[in-house]
């Protein structure tokens, strides 16, 4: 292994819609098979990824997003059960495209070391409980991050 | 490609990240010295599986493409 390469990734997961979802845990399985250590931050809506039940169940939101590959304008968004639609659409081509699902990806990023923080500052104004969330997280803060990340870490927002 | 594999691993139908996740699994339980073939339909992997070779060192004896299959010979390094 060349020696002048960083061997972590910091990642702070700060969104909670399936198709931000999937990025943080792409690359921190990914990273974590290159044998590199890797911590993920999950914080705002992006606690909510890790809610018991709830990471095969996110939705994608059809209003403000023009890159829709099938463009939904806002006013059609708008209406009752078009983010269901949306969300069936993408699910659909997830499968299609043989993509692992976030819950096979969550337990892969685990049995690979990956650290998962669950943000205690999140938990508090969110009102969520450690039960409410899935097995197997650290909670903790900014510095657990930071100091993680301060040891020449690549680190990505999403 | 004229080389003899200890262990195959199909990778076949799954797409970015697992064919590099079970390649890693597979060659975190041979021994060193030892080769793997892997073998993926995803094309994104002919780039990923240099660079995972690249990132942890294992080798990457050659690999060859057959009718929408790429196979990969990897050798354990250490």
């Amino acid at each position: 292994m060349a020696e002048d390469t960083t061997k972590r990734l910091a990642i702070i997961a700060a969104h909670g819609t399936l198709d931000t979802a999937y990025p943080p845990f792409i690359l921190a399985t990914a990273a974590a098979a290159m044998d590199m250590e890797v911590a993920v931050f999950f914080t705002f809506y992006g606690l909510q990824i890790l809610k018991k039940g709830r990471i095969d169940k996110l939705k994608v939101p059809p209003i403000a997003n023009p890159a829709m590959p099938v463009p939904m304008p806002n006013i059609i968004g708008m209406l009752p059960g078009m983010t269901a639609a949306a969300t069936a659409m993408m699910n659909s081509w997830m499968k299609k495209a043989k993509v692992a699902k976030l819950s096979e990806l969550l337990e892969t990023a685990k049995e690979l070391g990956v650290r998962l923080i669950a943000c205690q500052m999140t938990m508090d104004v969110m009102g969520i409980k450690k039960e409410d969330l899935v097995e197997g997280l650290e909670i903790g803060g900014a510095a657990t991050f930071l100091e993680f990340a301060s040891h020449n870490a690549i680190t990505l927002t999403f | 490609m004229d080389i003899t594999a200890n262990q195959t691993l199909d990778a076949s139908g799954l797409s970015c990240p697992m064919p590099i996740i079970k390649t890693k699994k597979a060659v975190d339980g041979m021994k060193v010295g030892e080769v793997l073939k892997m073998i993926s339909t995803d094309p994104g992997s002919v780039s990923d599986v240099k660079a995972w070779a690249g990132k942890t060192g294992h080798e990457l004896l050659g690999h060859e493409e057959t009718e929408g299959k790429y196979v990969f010979y990897i050798k354990k390094a250490k």
